[in-house]
């Protein structure tokens, strides 16, 4: 085997420190962790898939296919903005995250409130919709396509926004805490909607590439492929990667959160009345 | 007096003239900031090792194909050809085509300059070892790839079919796609010869 495929195509010390961290804060705060509290075995190597899979596509000779075959490239963002992230939020990293967050929220003081603000805005139910449906359509817009693979500053503001915006989205709907525990996590019928809402956009954008008889991401032609491939299968093959599995994704993401909200099934809290208060 | 008014007038004239200042419009795709300047260490057609350097103060056209091509990189270059000599005469020799043959293998520098000779006296034939090639694509964000050969040798080389045009300091400036008519390539390429020079 030529291990030389695993090297980075274009190397990124900043990406692959940022993954050895987050492999690292894993590590130890599972260590730290009392037996109780561990993530299981499946847990914590679903985990481990989901972030190795988005290291593979941003440092390895995958990259170099990703940036020089448009359907390469769909399937490194099919797993920046589904695959990956949605790994990582069902391996349920809660019992990591409250570990760091105890250690961190501290030392952050007066920086833990605008961080705090941001990141309730950003998973605003409709915010949180917008922003994943719509980075999906400002990177495949074709003039903003066209520039994001000729920077390569620019390439790499797009995969990170993806990786992030995948884990903020995915991890909003597969909170592991009921929303009738806790009043911050989205309740079950909210997070149905907006798989909904943002599986029919990509369907749509997914089939207008599969249909559309001219070249509508040009500059795979301009800059040259890694092989010689005709440039309708190329963007045929594109199209349907940007149209079925995110779709799937969507479907399975429904799934999961029914048969959780079945699980989760109580009877409705009693209304306070006055009577119930003053008893 | 009352100072609002010549104020006013003066800071609109600013931001008309912020508006009509730069009345460069291009047909081909602008690429300031998106590529980095023009950089190669590649030996030219007569074995000579050239840097980029060496053709400073040029506007330099690079275009990356081989030899054998079939069709994109002869009607490429025929199309330069065309759009420099319909140029203003004393703005031709400020423009100078690069074609990079990515095709080292079959491409010996002999060959490179007959082909190029065949288009242009001014145009320079280069090329590398594949290495050096591959290096130089990754900066411009290309890339290039062979066909399986048949029975007699011959394959098909994917490569980029845009030529990326560099003013006379090698900053990136343009990028000249395929769609583009001879008639809009020697006006982008006389409006930047112009702005050069002045």
């Amino acid at each position: 085997m030529n291990w030389s495929v695993l090297l980075p195509y274009d190397f990124s010390p900043l990406t692959v420190l940022a993954y050895l961290l987050v492999a690292a804060g894993y590590i130890v705060a599972f260590r730290a962790l009392p037996h109780g509290e561990r993530p299981g075995p499946v847990r914590v190597f679903a985990f481990f898939l989901g972030l190795g899979l988005c290291y593979a596509v941003m440092q390895t000779r995958f990259d170099y296919y990703a940036q020089y075959m448009f359907f390469i490239h769909r399937g490194q963002h099919l797993i920046l903005h589904h695959l990956g992230p949605v790994l990582i939020a069902l391996s349920n990293p809660l019992p990591i995250l409250r570990f760091w967050h105890q250690r961190i929220a501290p030392e952050l003081g007066a920086w833990a409130i605008p961080l705090r603000w941001a990141y309730n805005t950003l998973q605003q139910p409709l915010i949180a919709a917008f922003l994943f449906a719509g980075l999906v359509y400002f990177w495949l817009w074709p003039p903003i396509h066209f520039d994001a693979m000729l920077s390569r500053n620019l390439y790499w503001v797009m995969n990170w926004s993806m990786l992030l915006d995948g884990l903020l989205f995915w991890w909003l709907i597969f909170d592991p805490r009921s929303p009738h525990d806790d009043p911050l996590s989205l309740g079950y019928g909210k997070r149905i909607l907006l798989l909904v809402l943002v599986g029919v956009p990509q369907m749509v954008l997914g089939a207008w590439i599969v249909f559309n008889r001219g070249m509508v991401y040009d500059v795979y032609e301009v800059c040259g492929r890694a092989w010689p491939m005709s440039p309708e299968d190329d963007q045929l093959i594109g199209g349907i990667l940007t149209w079925i599995p995110p779709a799937m994704m969507s479907i399975i993401g429904i799934l999961i959160i029914l048969s959780r909200a079945m699980k989760d099934d109580r009877p409705k809290p009693q209304p306070q009345t006055l009577e119930g208060a003053t008893r | 007096m009352n100072w609002t008014k010549p104020l006013m007038i003066a800071g609109l004239a600013l931001l008309l003239a912020g508006c009509f200042g730069s009345d460069q419009s291009w047909h081909a795709k602008e690429i300031d900031g998106l590529m980095p300047d023009l950089q190669f260490t590649l030996i030219r057609s007569d074995g000579e090792t050239v840097k980029a350097d060496d053709y400073r103060g040029q506007i330099r056209l690079l275009f990356f194909g081989f030899t054998n091509c079939p069709d994109v990189c002869p009607a490429t270059m025929a199309r330069l050809n065309r759009a420099i000599k319909a140029m203003p005469e004393d703005l031709q020799a400020d423009v100078t085509p690069l074609f990079v043959s990515v095709d080292p293998e079959r491409d010996t520098p002999e060959a490179l300059g007959k082909y190029v000779s065949f288009f242009n006296d001014r145009t320079v034939g280069l090329t590398a070892d594949e290495p050096a090639l591959r290096d130089l694509a990754k900066r411009y964000r290309t890339t290039f790839g062979y066909d399986e050969a048949d029975e007699r040798g011959n394959y098909n080389v994917s490569h980029s079919s845009a030529v990326y045009v560099f003013d006379g300091e090698g900053e990136a400036r343009l990028l000249l796609r395929p769609g583009l008519t001879t008639e809009q390539i020697t006006r982008d390429l006389t409006q930047l010869a112009r702005s050069t020079r002045a």
